[in-house]
Order: C-alpha cells, then sequence, then structure tokens
C-alpha cells in the first residue's frame, strides 16, 4: 500500500491545529498531496479507526553530525530516527565539522539527504563564520543555498554589536535566527543548573542568569530591529516570563522547549549519570513547571528535541569531563503525550501545535498543515497506548538517552513523507 | 554491632546512616589503640591489594590511607596521574578496569571531578573509597573530623558546629555537614556570601553572613582553607580583606567559647584563616586530627574489605 501515488486514509481522528480541527474525517492523498477525499482517483483506503492523524510533525532542533561526526549519527541515521518517532521534517544545525557557514556545506547536506534521508531536512546556516561569534557568515548566500533559518547553535555570540549586525542583515533577507542564549563567563565550567543539587552535589554550576541576559538582549534587538529572534530551548522561569512579555509587546520573539526540559529536573544528576548532562541544563521543579504554563498560554510555540546523539565512549566518562547533549528524535513524541497531554495540561490540539504549525510559522514553512495541495506530510498516532521506552530498538546511532525503560503513553505508528510511508507499524 | 556496615564503597555520608556513621567511629577508636601499642601493625588485610589511584595530587590523605594501609597488612600499589596512562588518554573507567583485572580488592581513588568514585563503584566489583572527589565529598576527612569532637566532647548531639571558609568549593564542608546533621548537631556555615551557598539552610544548616554570629555560642569551630587554586573568578576582593572579616585572630577569638574546639582541615595558611597562635594554642585539635585520620582510614578499609561480594574475604 505504501507505494500507491493515491489513497484515502480513513476512520482517524484528524487533528490539524492550523485550521481549528479535531474530528474524524478522511483525508486523500493524490500524487504527494493533500486532496479533496471525493477528487482522489482509485479506491483504496487504509483504514486508521482508533488513531489519530495530525500534519507531519517537525523538529526544528536537530544534530545529524554530518559531516564531521559520523560515529554518533549520520543524515541516513538521523532521519530514519526521526521517521520512527513521527517526524516528517527536521532542521539540521549547523555545528558539523566543520560547521556549515558556508554554501559548500548547505549544497552537500542538501545532496546527502536526497540520496540517504528519508524524510526533510531542513538545512540551518551558521550565523557566524565558523560559529566563533566574530564575523558574519555570508547569510545571502547561505539564504540562496537553501537554508531556513540562521544560527550558532552550541554557541551564543557573545559580542552585542556584532549580534546588531547579524539580526539586522537578516532582517533584509527575511531569515528567521534560531539563537542559543548563554553568556559565556558566567556559564563557565558548569555542568548542571546553579541551584540546590549543585550545592548538595558540589558541581560547578550554570546559573538561569546566564540564559536570561542573552534572551533579554535578544528581545532588545529583536524591538530596536523588528526582525525574528527563536529562542532555543527555554529552561528557566525567569526566561518564560522576559519572552511571554516580549510577545505582549508585539516583539517578534518565539520560543521553543525541549521533551527533557519538561519531564527532568536537576534532581536527577544525584546518581552522576551522563545521560543527564545538557546544555542549557536541566533546571529546577518549579522552572519545569514555568515552561509547561509558557506552553499552555502560548508563551512557547514550539517542542523541539535538540537532538545531540553522542557515542557511548564520549558518554562513559566522569560528569565534569562528559559532553553536553542527549538524543531526542524517537524519545519527543512519547515523552511528551505522557508529560503534556495524558497529565492533563494540554489538550491533544495545543499539543500537535507545537509540533507542526508552531514550527511552521517561525520558519516561515508551507507545512505543518493538512490543507488540501500542500506536501502529503502526515504523522498518525496511538495516543493510547503504553510502552517502556527501549534504546536498544532506536534508529539513532547513538543511546544517549535519560529515558531508556521509561513507562509512557501514546507514540507514532506511521510517518507520511510526500504522500510515502517512511515508517510503518500499521497492519499491511 | 556484628554486621551493620554492608557496605563495599565509601563514597560519602550522605549515603550512610546515623548507625553506620556511628560503627565507623566506634571501630576507629579499637584500631587507634592499635596505633599506640608498640607493634603497630595487625594482618586484618593481609593478603589484599590496595590501590591508592590519585588522579588529583595529594599529600595528608594519601600518606594517611598509605600509613592505614601499611598497619592493616596489605599489598599497596600507589598510582598517580602524572605517571598512569590517563596522561597518555586512557579513561578512567579503562584504567580502573586493568587495575581490577590484577585481582585488587579496594581502590582508593582522589579525583578532581565530582562523583568519579560513584562511577567506578557502580562499575567495579573492586571497594571504593573516596578519599576526595572534586567539591562533592570527602568522607573520611568528615569521619577524623566528627571522630575527634566525640572524643573530645563526649557526643555529638546538640552541639553546636561552625563550618568557617570557602563552603562552595569544599568537598570537607559538604561532607562535615551531612555527618553533623545525621548526628543530631546544629551547623552554622559563615564566610564571604558568594562562598556560602543560601540552598544549605534547606536542609537546616544556618548561614551567617558575620563572623562573630557563627562564633558566639560554637562548640567546635572548623576553618576551611581559603583555596587559591580553586578561586576561578573573584568571590571576594582579596586575601588581606578576608583575613580582616573572616580571619580567626586575637580580636575575634574575644566570642569564642574557651573550651570551644578549634579545627582545620590543612593545610593551614597561616595568618590568612586564622593566626599561628591559636593554630598552636591550647584550644586547637589541628594535630589530633591528623593522628586520628589514620585510625578512621584504618575503619574504613577494614569494613569495606570485609563486605566484598564475590572473593575470598577469609584470613
Amino acid at each position: 500500500m505504501t507505494e500507491k501515488s493515491s489513497y484515502i486514509l480513513t476512520g482517524a481522528r484528524v487533528v490539524d491545529p492550523s485550521r481549528g480541527i479535531d474530528e474524524i474525517m478522511d483525508i486523500g492523498i493524490e500524487n504527494g498531496k493533500i486532496a479533496n477525499p471525493s477528487e482522489v482517483k482509485g479506491s483504496e483506503k487504509i483504514d486508521l479507526s482508533g488513531l489519530v492523524l495530525a500534519p507531519g510533525f517537525i523538529d526544528m532542533h536537530v544534530h545529524l553530525r554530518q559531516p564531521g561526526n559520523t560515529a554518533s549519527e549520520t543524515i541516513r541515521t538521523g532521519t530514519m530516527a526521526a521517521a520512527a518517532g513521527g517526524f516528517t521534517a527536521v532542521v539540521a544545525m549547523p555545528n558539523t565539522n566543520p560547521p556549515a557557514d558556508n554554501a559548500g556545506s548547505i549544497e552537500y547536506i542538501r545532496r546527502q539527504s536526497v540520496l540517504e534521508a528519508v524524510v526533510k531536512v531542513h538545512p540551518c546556516g551558521s550565523m557566524t563564520k565558523g560559529q566563533q561569534g566574530q564575523e558574519m557568515s555570508g547569510i545571502g548566500t547561505l539564504k540562496r543555498a537553501g537554508v531556513v533559518a540562521i544560527s550558532d547553535d552550541g554557541k551564543c555570540i557573545q559580542n552585542h554589536e556584532i549580534m546588531l549586525h547579524v539580526v539586522e542583515y537578516s532582517k533584509s533577507f527575511n531569515i528567521p535566527i534560531l539563537d542559543h542564549c548563554e553568556d559565556d563567563i558566567l556559564a563557565s565550567h558548569g555542568v548542571m543548573h546553579e541551584g540546590y543539587w549543585s550545592t548538595l552535589l558540589g558541581m560547578k554550576g550554570i546559573s538561569p542568569a546566564s540564559e536570561e541576559l542573552m534572551i533579554a538582549r535578544d528581545i532588545i534587538l529583536a524591538r530596536m530591529v523588528e526582525w525574528k529572534i527563536h529562542i532555543q530551548h527555554l529552561s528557566s522561569r525567569n526566561s518564560v516570563e522576559l519572552i511571554r512579555n516580549a510577545r505582549k509587546e508585539g516583539i517578534m520573539v518565539t520560543a521553543e522547549v525541549t521533551p527533557h526540559h519538561i519531564a527532568l529536573t536537576d534532581e536527577n544528576i544525584k546518581h552522576f549519570d551522563t545521560n543527564y548532562k545538557m546544555n542549557p541544563p536541566l533546571r529546577s521543579e518549579e522552572d519545569r513547571k514555568a515552561l509547561i504554563k509558557g506552553l499552555k498560554d502560548g508563551t512557547i510555540t514550539v517542542i523541539a528535541s535538540d537532538h545531540a546523539p553522542h557515542t557511548e565512549t564520549e558518554k562513559l566518562v566522569e560528569f565534569d569531563y562528559a559532553p553536553f547533549g542527549i538524543i531526542g528524535l524517537e524519545t519527543s513524541v512519547p515523552v511528551c503525550f505522557t508529560e503534556l497531554y495524558h497529565s492533563g495540561d494540554l489538550s491533544l490540539s495545543e499539543l500537535i501545535s507545537k509540533y507542526t504549525i508552531g514550527p511552521a510559522r517561525v520558519l516561515g514553512l508551507d507545512s505543518g498543515t493538512l490543507e488540501e495541495g500542500k506536501d502529503a506530510d502526515i504523522t498518525i498516532l496511538d495516543i493510547d497506548i503504553e510502552h517502556n521506552i527501549d534504546a536498544s530498538n532506536f534508529y539513532s546511532k547513538s543511546r544517549n538517552t535519560p529515558f531508556d525503560g521509561l513507562k509512557v503513553k501514546g507514540k507514532a505508528v506511521a510517518t507520511i513523507v510526500n504522500g510515502k510511508f517512511v515508517f510503518n507499524t500499521l497492519m499491511g | 554491632m556484628e554486621g551493620i556496615w554492608k557496605k563495599k564503597d565509601l563514597l560519602s555520608l550522605y549515603d550512610l546512616s546515623p548507625e553506620e556513621i556511628t560503627y565507623i567511629l566506634d571501630t576507629a577508636e579499637e584500631f587507634k589503640k592499635v596505633s599506640q601499642r608498640k607493634v603497630k601493625k595487625v594482618p586484618a588485610l593481609r593478603g589484599k591489594t590496595v590501590v591508592n589511584l590519585f588522579v588529583e595530587p595529594s599529600t595528608r590523605t594519601r600518606m594517611s590511607f598509605e600509613l592505614a594501609e601499611q598497619r592493616l597488612s596489605a599489598d599497596i600499589i600507589n598510582i598517580s596521574a602524572e605517571t598512569s596512562s590517563l596522561k597518555k588518554g586512557e579513561t578512567l573507567l579503562d584504567t580502573a578496569k586493568n587495575i581490577e583485572a590484577l585481582q585488587v580488592d579496594l581502590i582508593v581513588i582522589r579525583h578532581s571531578a565530582a562523583g568519579a568514585p560513584n562511577f567506578l563503584a557502580k562499575r567495579l566489583k573492586a571497594g571504593i573509597l573516596n578519599a576526595g572527589d572534586g567539591s562533592h565529598s570527602h568522607p573520611t576527612q568528615a569521619l577524623l573530623d566528627i571522630f575527634t569532637i566525640r572524643e573530645k566532647k563526649g557526643k555529638i548531639k546538640g552541639l553546636n558546629v561552625s563550618i568557617v571558609g570557602d563552603i562552595l568549593h569544599s568537598r570537607v564542608a559538604r561532607s562535615n555537614i551531612w555527618g553533623l546533621l545525621k548526628l543530631g548537631a546544629n551547623v552554622t556555615i559563615a564566610g564571604p556570601s558568594t562562598l556560602v551557598p543560601r540552598e544549605f539552610t534547606q536542609i537546616g544548616v544556618r548561614v551567617c553572613d558575620n563572623l562573630r554570629d557563627a562564633l558566639e555560642g560554637a562548640d567546635v569551630i572548623n576553618l576551611l582553607r581559603i583555596q587559591h587554586e580553586r578561586q576561578q573568578a573573584s568571590y571576594f576582593p582579596s586575601i588581606s580583606e578576608y583575613t580582616n572579616i573572616f580571619g580567626l585572630n586575637k580580636e575575634s577569638m574575644r566570642y569564642v567559647k574557651p573550651d570551644a574546639l578549634i579545627m582545620h582541615p590543612g593545610p593551614i595558611n597561616r595568618g590568612v584563616e586564622l593566626d599561628s597562635s591559636i593554630a598552636d594554642g591550647p584550644q586547637s585539635v589541628i594535630l589530633e586530627q591528623v593522628t586520628n585520620g589514620l585510625a578512621i582510614r584504618m575503619a574504613a578499609l577494614f569494613l569495606v574489605a570485609g563486605c566484598l561480594k564475590g572473593r575470598d574475604t577469609s584470613q
């Protein structure tokens, strides 16, 4: 059935927050596009009774590690993991080796993606040359090469004048900025959230102020230049408050949160497991609750995994020496459906919007919707299935997850990109 | 008392019950007597091999552990970071697994990274004794401090113990706080506010911004070394300001009870944390702490060695 170019998905509860739809209805697919079911040629129907059908999920914060660190992930394995996690598109962060700060690198990623990727790969270019925060990359050239955004993710431009110029220059090319907000000096040598647990464990803390200061800087620049800045991986309650207030004033800032900042806190670090080491760090329970509130009230419009693969060798060291980051593509949906939907915090439509129209709007993508005529990128979910996360079954090349063995509820059961099933656990 | 100790590792006092802490102290009392005999050696660890893995340099803790191991008749191997393959890029886990492959029974580890002993304990069959990990924990130092207090004061419960100095970067402070709280002491911490985390109030510790409040009414004053080597940022203006405001000198001694104990984990910065005359004065028990350290480490090695699973622990 997966090779047919025309078919009808029937019986599913269709949830499309872009158009306020939440009802059982048929969705037609014709030549890779969403079509009116009554106009679909042929009669093949795929019964999805009891399942939820949503616009294809987008993870706008993914490290595919190719080129440069293919021991931990490749475009092939990373996009396989994305498909298995229910994602039809990912944004590939530019901190590869070498960094994606030039058209050639973007061209390489695009070409490799045509050959190897099973979901859509949207490249993101580096804001500064070599991600050094000193000289602007050729942002106009990057745009022409096909990047959907620019970011120095993993690093943050410390020099405010350079950041100002990046914002001004990006505006003229209509290209959104994704910023990893961190004051380097305040955060230096830190390995976890600065708070109760870092105090007890005697580990160097990363103050939430290191994130908040740079968010405040970005808000000021976004207002001044009247351009879009998207704040990556929000972690603290004050960060949520800063963005909430800025958005009320009409400043063009948006924000994302990761599943791990929603599900975990700094207390998890007390056993020194390096799979809880990431940047920004897991923060306190109060921060975790504030992030959920930010999702609920619309301050945060995007859930993104910050999928950061590392080999076991890299992670199996003293906590201080381990690299930051965990994988997330194959755990994002189960963790967030458990922690946000089944917990009663978010409605199904609210949660799905954070994976679909939320990121699509930030990036200006023509997706995240089931409108007729759009690419048939579709995620099919069993939102009530109970299961245990099993990292040994992951498609990702890496296993650095704190969620292995966790009991969760809900997962993607099939993923369709341009009308083709790229992941399918359904019968037939 | 038989069978109270069941742990194959000694990682931190946070992990121990009041009964376990008291059991180590009681065992150390017996071993202290051994050191007062004419023949100071017992065969308790004969046939056992202990590796002292000092990834971070140490003088007194290492010397104390080595002597304790010798007095217990253990076979000893000393490894330091400078001379080991850690220098060549071998991971800690690989180094430790190689050590274990030599049928080593106990590993005493000193490391600059918090949690390094926990990391090994989870993955090795050998018993792990933490000889200090980063700013996290230094259980034998706290045990010898508490042993010294108990010996001098006859009890721990209800005593007022003040710890003064750089609490933020101190594994000695963290271990003392847990041990003292578990045994029922009232703990106060004081020093420059940048180095005295407020979060400690959440576990029942009193935080003082000025020295006088910490000194008045204290039965024990534990002064910490101001560690120049760990100051990665400017937490206080200068050593001289520290001495003026937080140093224990003749003037601030006015607030100290005449029977209060003055302690210091060493090495002392004479004239910085405390005046020489006080370090060498009648209230100081600094050298007795060193003597007691030996008994505590003998007790710790002995108890941990008795709990190794899958090994022949018979003599």
